[in-house]
């Protein structure tokens, strides 16, 4: 994209054009795969969150707030990284 | 020795499955490989028309799945090319008519004295590319550079990959050098950085490939093409040579650009 795209991007705009339709179709893909690939809903991972906190919560006491889970993208096997701060136990009451 | 089993699929249809089979299953011959081809698309035949064998069918594979008859009787040999079979697919079944687990047991009796078994699958996500699939050590993607054909490619590279089929390697076919100058189509590159798995080759668009297959002699049987020395070359990369790529489609130059922008080109 940017890397080999600048001169066209930079002529295109001095003249007034419409990048190549290449260009367009790439660029199109790219966003529909970053959709496509996730096979996950946003829906089911706040699901999978909150009974991961529901979990976790009976044996340490977790910042819920801060709590989050992603799925990392790209080829090859995906992963749900979850981050989960624990309080410390000196800011308890 | 053992065969390796190869399936070649693609998602969306039209993009050259058949043809590829029937194309690499020649120029794997014509390298002294034992090869079979198999027609999965169980209830749309096509692989025996494209090879111009369709007058020769006895028997399919759903007949040998249900007993009805051995494999060797099944198998068609292609005279034009030394040890070249086609194992048919049946016309009026669908793709139900056989399932996942007949189809690994079918790849490994087929396996036995032969070097490469290559698999034609039905478009598709469905049983039939399950069960085109399902006995495969390796698998092929095929696309046209186009943005609804890549985008199934993507789909089904998941898919494969879910399998643990492992990651399939990439034909691009139907490159039109000159749109590809011009900016107007996506180069072999681009579908490359897209999909992120190993080019296997690239076939351009050929005329010859329609005129061919109206004859039924796949091309690389039809005398000189760019097409044909696409197949072969691929055919013996599947073989493991390093034969550099053709150089087919260049991406546009920056006078290629500077032109578009003045509209000669
Ligand atoms: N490189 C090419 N140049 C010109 N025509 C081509 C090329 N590759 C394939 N074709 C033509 O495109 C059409 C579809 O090809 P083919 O039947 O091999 O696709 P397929 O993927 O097997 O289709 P299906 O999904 O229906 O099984 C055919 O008419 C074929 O001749
Ligand atoms: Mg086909």
């Amino acid at each position: 994209m940017p890397e080999k795209g600048w001169p066209v991007g930079f002529l295109d705009r001095l003249f007034k054009r419409e990048p190549p339709s290449k260009e367009i179709a790439k660029e199109r893909l790219q966003l529909v795969l970053v959709h496509d690939r996730q096979p996950l809903s946003p829906k089911l991972l706040q699901t999978i969150k909150d009974d991961i906190i529901v979990v976790i919560s009976k044996h340490v006491d977790i910042d819920r707030e801060n709590t989050k889970i992603k799925l990392t993208r790209g080829r090859g096997r995906q992963k749900l990284i979850a981050d989960i701060p624990i309080r410390s136990p000196r800011r308890r009451r | 020795m053992t065969a390796r089993v190869i399936t070649i699929t693609s998602g969306k249809g039209g993009v050259g499955k058949t043809t590829g089979v029937a194309n690499l299953g020649v120029s794997l011959a014509l390298e002294g490989k034992r090869v079979v081809v198999l027609d999965a698309d169980i209830g749309l035949r096509n692989l025996d028309v494209v090879m111009g064998l369709e007058n020769r069918i006895v028997y399919d594979i759903v007949d040998v799945v249900e007993g009805n008859c051995r494999l060797q009787q099944a198998l068609i040999r292609d005279k034009r090319v030394p040890q070249l079979y086609l194992l048919p697919a049946a016309q009026t079944r669908d793709k139900t008519a056989v399932s996942p687990d007949q189809m690994v047991d079918l790849c490994q009796e087929l396996r036995h004295d032969r070097d490469i078994v290559l698999i034609d699958s039905p478009a598709g996500i469905e049983q039939g590319f399950r069960n085109a699939i399902a006995g495969a050590d390796e698998t092929v993607i095929i696309t046209t550079p186009d943005v609804a054909a890549v985008r199934d490619a993507d789909r089904i590279i998941g898919l494969i990959e879910a399998a643990e089929k492992g990651t399939p390697k990439l034909i691009v076919n139907r490159i039109k050098p000159k749109m590809v100058r011009r900016g107007d189509m996506l180069s072999t590159e681009d579908v490359i950085e897209i999909l992120a798995i190993e080019l296997l080759g690239v076939i351009p668009e050929d005329e010859k490939i329609i005129v061919s297959t109206n004859k039924g002699v796949p091309v690389t049987l039809d005398g000189q093409s760019r097409s044909g020395l696409a197949f072969r070359n691929i055919a013996k990369r599947i073989l493991g040579e390093d034969v550099p790529f053709m150089i087919i489609d260049q991406e546009p130059s920056l006078l290629d650009r500077a032109m578009r922008l003045v509209g000669r080109r």
